[in-house]
């Protein structure tokens, strides 16, 4: 039947919709008697809230009601939980401060929400906001992680002295210093890993609405994890039962991370509308997200590798404070410790890690999960450290990543990770050749000629993917499982629809996940839809994020395959009058071995929906079977990138001349997805290292607030990419997959900086570099 | 956005009687309607200049150039008669923003809201344009008054700017990588008799520089400006560029205008 669909470039099914304007997404569910809402929020970085009065704003035309944070604590809502405990060094359990829907007494960051308007219109909704009068007592702000702790800092929350909202490291401090006692070579590094505004094209919105008919909620929303969304909405924040609350996020225009997180919006829409009796929408602006939508990276950082006279890694040290600003967002305690510092041996066989991490609260907008989440800041620091080893050694720096290359598996990091496989000399090997390494000197000389200088830079990445199992991540604070659903449902004449608790804003589930099932099926793609982002309909899902929707949603997608062929195999052995055991599936068709007898899929499919010939002693009747899996580890993609830069330095204006990236993800389900996956990583990586850069300034301001001043890479500033991939299939799961969604803005930003120090003959660059940035280094190194 | 009367008048006379108190011209829009949708302004009324058919295209004679207000940016970068007469104006218009703002962004508009980074000014400035109201007709050393400000009238309305065609000029503008607006834009305009620099983006408002046109007025060669260290006093410095930047970027985009103009 069906050609073999897994590893083929099929053209995306979603795309017709979405380039057709047929989009569902959040702001396009308009409800009967719809109502809007606007959110009043802090003009302060930190202010006390001495007094809200909303009577302009209840003769505002259209005004319909607006609440303050003394009606949420009245009605008893609960604050925004954390769903990751980390325990500080000294076993305490970090500090939690309350994180209150709408401000209770003191904000704490400019966009903190102070009160909710709801109108007839958003206009009328805007300008009755406008007519909320808040009365501030502004208070001194900190923005600087570093400077967080310092004596004398204003201080955020009571229960959290020293801002600090804890201190927590891994790995034997004590071995690691004796390593670093007899070493030949130490090279030390700090820098600023810097802070990132996600910016999703489609921001972020939220209509809840309230149905008397049977006391339930239902909440439309732009996230990327409904089920998770609910879980804490109803049992941490609102104290309903899940079963009287249906989340909804249906198309949805990218996350990158920020939209994992249960937000406060979401909470005040959903609550409002019973109290309006009406459905209550909020779509934010653009301006609203730069403040409001959870930002990504900000840590300081100082790193060391200590090696001996052959460049062998023998310790690494870290220590790394990390803004995760205000309050502590949904995943943001977990982000700098168990994501970040457990990647931090690399590629490589270094045999003693410690690494110590301060959390600080500022009065900034919370931090969290941001394409890679870790991952690219623990990459960061391992791959610029190596490099930058290697040039003060006066090694290649190839050389010195293959003498230290994990090359037997499954290999025990000293970080608590333990990789199942991978071959680095393979995706470095392939790497060096499409970059044409050899081919750099003669491109530098042409470069000198021209008054450029020209630098190549490397990042041998590793990350982990699918977090995992549940159990470990239990033990290590996590108060969410890590397992996925799916359903399959097979209809009476054949054609399929999957369920799946993965969440697809970009990704491309709706082909990749059908792919699958066709396949694995041996039926046409037509014949199969991908259901996702709605908790009425798929049974249970922890959404997307991490890279883990194949590895982990596809193979409960996979399980639950290999449950419908193995009740399939049961009615057809009693169709064609065989034994079980002699029937064997066959892409599409149930045959009986050694001879010419077979029933196809559909037609097994029939028998279970119409069982007039029907086993009934032994099965029930209906084809539909779900499956939850919890993997048992992480899966460890892992390449090589080189990157290659030209800088003019009279200007400082970086131009990436050549940017090449191999990767291993395993087995690939469809390439042409997975490179679309690879250029959107890589794109964010340059932008991070090139042109992005949160500032705020001293009193908590946001700097840049808009596209003005926040340059997100365009077209025109990144390289046509050369990708390819090598392959060590996944030793864990069946489909031998293991992500590809984080890995760009995972090694892109460490092989660009190594590239444009090369090019500047300089140890330390500050990222973004930018054409400013870059001319400042060349002047203070021709100054030196 | 705040609730306004909207006109959209048929004559020059009938806007200008109709722009009083709070009420506000538009043009393109790629500038007033983005301070109206963020609330930063909130006029009473909006005349609208789009059905003033005169206000927009451009006429040549070989030695001057005529831009009507109304026309936009898109229609100047591809115009035949401004690629022949004053291909660096073209190339110019080509520079700002995107293709949408080109295709909506009018030098009227560009000219009366003065943004310090706005590239024209470098233009009218660096050749010597007249810009043409309905009352008067205006030097560049008159028109631009600083920062956001011009010598408009509440009722003045831009209805041309007038461009002797140089000998040969170029602009060069390096982008603010964020917004694309200029940092620092330089044009260089070589009248045979005189020279003429005008950069844009620097200082609070476009500003010729004197030093560098004397030095190219004895030898127009990139050469002549190479050297020449710009004072960082009262210009410009923000998250993207100190005055320091800037001002060493006006001496290499000065170089590379002049390179470009003898190419
Ligand atoms: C994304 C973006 C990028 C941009 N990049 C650049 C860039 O790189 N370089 C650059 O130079 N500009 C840039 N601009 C600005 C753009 O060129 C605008 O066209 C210009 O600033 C205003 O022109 P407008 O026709 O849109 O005027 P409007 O926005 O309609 O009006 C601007 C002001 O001028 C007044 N006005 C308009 N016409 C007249 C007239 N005839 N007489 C008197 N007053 C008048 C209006 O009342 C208003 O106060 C950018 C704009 C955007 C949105």
């Amino acid at each position: 039947m069906g050609a073999p669909l897994i590893g083929a470039r099929v053209e995306r099914k979603e795309d017709y919709r979405f380039l057709t304007g047929a989009g569902q997404y959040t702001d396009d569910v308009e409800l009967p008697r719809q109502s809007y809402a606007v959110f009043v929020r802090s003009p302060h970085a930190h202010a006390i809230l001495k007094k809200i009065s909303l009577d302009q704003a209840r003769k505002a035309p259209g005004f319909i009601a607006a609440y303050t944070g003394e009606d949420f604590a009245a009605a008893k809502l609960g604050g925004l939980p954390c769903g990751w405990l980390i325990t500080d060094v000294n076993g305490q359990p970090m500090k939690e401060p309350p994180h209150p829907c709408l401000a209770q007494g003191k904000v704490r960051h400019v966009g903190d929400q102070v009160a909710i308007v709801i109108a007839e219109t958003s206009a009328q909704a805007r300008d009755a906001a406008e007519l909320v009068a808040v009365d501030y007592k502004v208070l001194p702000a900190v923005v600087d992680g570093a400077k967080a702790r310092a004596k004398g800092a204003p201080q955020l929350h009571d229960i959290a002295p020293d801002n600090t909202c804890y201190v927590w490291a891994i790995g034997d401090k004590a071995v690691a210093d004796a390593a670093f006692a007899k070493a030949a070579h130490v090279t030390k590094l700090e820098f600023i890993n810097n802070r990132l505004i996600p910016n999703a094209m489609e921001p972020r919105v939220a209509n809840g609405a309230y149905s008397r008919a049977d006391d339930s909620y239902t909440l439309y929303v732009a996230s990327q994890n409904p089920h998770v969304e609910r879980l804490l909405m109803t049992a941490f924040v609102m104290g309903l039962p899940e079963h009287k609350v249906r989340v909804v996020a249906g198309d949805v225009g990218g996350g990158f991370g920020s939209k994992i997180y249960l937000y406060a919006e979401d909470v005040a829409v959903t609550w409002a509308a019973k109290q309006v009796n009406r459905p209550v929408k909020w779509t934010s602006d653009r301006s609203e997200a730069f403040l409001t939508d959870a930002h990504g990276r900000d840590h300081h950082t100082v790193a060391e590798l200590a090696m001996d006279k052959d460049g062998k890694f023998l310790a690494m040290r870290v220590k790394t404070t990390a803004n995760v600003g205000a309050y502590l967002s949904t995943f943001a305690s977990c982000v700098p410790t168990i994501l970040y510092a457990t990647l931090l041996a690399g590629q490589y066989k270094t045999p003693v890690i410690h690494c110590e991490v301060t959390a600080v609260f500022t009065n900034t907008t919370p931090v969290d999960a941001y394409r890679g989440a870790g991952r690219p800041e623990a990459t960061y620091v391992v791959e610029r450290l190596v490099e930058t080893a290697a040039r003060e050694m006066k090694l290649d720096p190839a050389e010195i990543r293959r003498r230290n290359f994990i090359t037997e598996f499954p290999y025990q990091t000293p970080v608590a990770l333990q990789y199942d496989i991978g071959d680095y000399n393979a995706t470095m090997d392939a790497a060096q050749q499409l970059a044409d390494v050899a081919g750099f000197s003669k491109r530098k000389e042409e470069s000198v000629k021209k008054g450029k200088l020209r630098g190549l830079g490397y990042a041998a990445y590793i990350e982990a993917c699918g977090i995992a199992p549940s159990a470990v991540a239990g033990s290590l604070g996590a108060r969410a499982g890590l397992f996925e659903a799916g359903e399959v449902r097979v209809h009476p004449t054949g054609s399929v629809t999957v369920f799946t608790g993965s969440h697809s804003h970009g990704q491309g589930h709706e082909t990749t996940f059908a792919q699958v099932v066709a396949d694995r099926l041996g039926i046409g793609i037509d014949s199969v839809d991908i259901v996702h982002g709605d908790t009425s309909k798929v049974l249970f899902g922890m959404g997307t994020y991490g890279s883990r929707s194949i590895a982990v949603g596809g193979t409960a997608i996979v399980k639950a395959l290999d449950k419908i062929v193995a009740k399939g195999k049961k009615i057809a052995a009693h169709l064609l009058e065989a034994a079980e055991t002699d029937v064997v599936y066959d892409r599409g068709i149930y045959k009986v071995a050694g001879t010419d007898k077979q029933k196809t899929f559909g037609e097994v499919a029939f028998a279970a929906y119409v069982p007039h010939n029907y086993p009934h002693d032994k099965l029930e009747p209906g084809l539909n079977e779900n499956a939850f899996y919890d993997p048992a580890n992480f899966t460890f993609p892992a390449g090589t990138y080189v990157c290659e830069v030209e800088v003019d330095p009279e200007t400082g204006v970086v131009k990436i001349d050549k940017f090449t990236a191999v990767d291993d993800f395993g087995k690939i389900i469809n390439p042409m997805i997975v490179e679309g996956q690879v250029h959107g990583g890589l794109t964010q990586g340059i932008g991070q290292a090139l042109t992005e850069s949160c500032q705020y300034d001293a009193t908590g301001q946001l700097l840049t607030g808009s596209f003005m001043d926040y340059c997100l890479p365009r077209a025109t500033d990144v390289p046509f990419y050369q990708v390819d991939t090598r392959e060590t299939p996944c030793t864990h799961n069946p489909l031998g997959v293991k992500g590809c969604g984080e890995a760009g803005a995972i090694g892109a930003p460490a092989a660009l900086m190594n590239a444009i120090t090369d090019a500047l003959g300089v140890k330390d660059m500050p990222m973004p570099a930018t054409p400013q940035a870059v001319w400042k280094v060349l002047n203070n190194k021709q100054a030196a | 956005m705040h609730a306004f009367k909207y006109h959209r008048p048929s004559s020059v006379k009938a806007a200008a009687a109709l722009a009083k108190g709070e009420a506000k011209l538009l043009a393109g829009g790629q500038t007033l309607v983005q301070t109206m949708k963020l609330r930063l302004a909130s006029p009473s009324d909006i005349i609208d200049l789009g059905a003033l058919q005169d206000l927009a295209g451009i006429q040549s004679d070989g030695k001057t150039v005529t831009i009507g207000a109304m026309t936009r940016h898109a229609d100047v970068a591809h115009s035949a008669e401004v690629k022949k007469t004053i291909p660096a104006l073209a190339a110019l218009a080509g520079m700002i923003g995107d293709r949408q703002v080109r295709a909506m962004g009018t030098i009227g508009g560009s000219l009366a809201n003065n943004d310090p980074a706005a590239d024209y000014p470098a233009a009218v400035l660096g050749m010597g344009a007249t810009v043409i109201t309905n009352k008067r007709k205006l030097s560049p050393d008159e028109f631009f008054k600083g920062m956001f400000t011009t010598a408009l009238a509440a009722d003045e309305i831009i209805t041309a700017v007038s461009f002797p065609a140089p000998k040969r000029a170029a602009y060069i503008k390096f982008k603010n990588p964020a917004s694309r607006f200029a940092i620092v834009g330089v044009f260089v305009a070589d009248f045979g008799s005189s020279v003429r620099v005008a950069v844009t983006g620097a200082g609070p408002v476009v500003f010729r520089q004197a030093e560098m046109e004397k030095a190219l007025a004895a030898k127009f060669a990139p050469e002549s400006v190479a050297n020449i260290k710009v004072k960082q006093d009262g210009l410009n410095s923000d998250l993207h560029a100190s005055a320091e930047y800037r001002a060493h970027l006006v001496t290499v985009m000065a170089k590379r205008a002049v390179e470009a103009a003898l190419k």
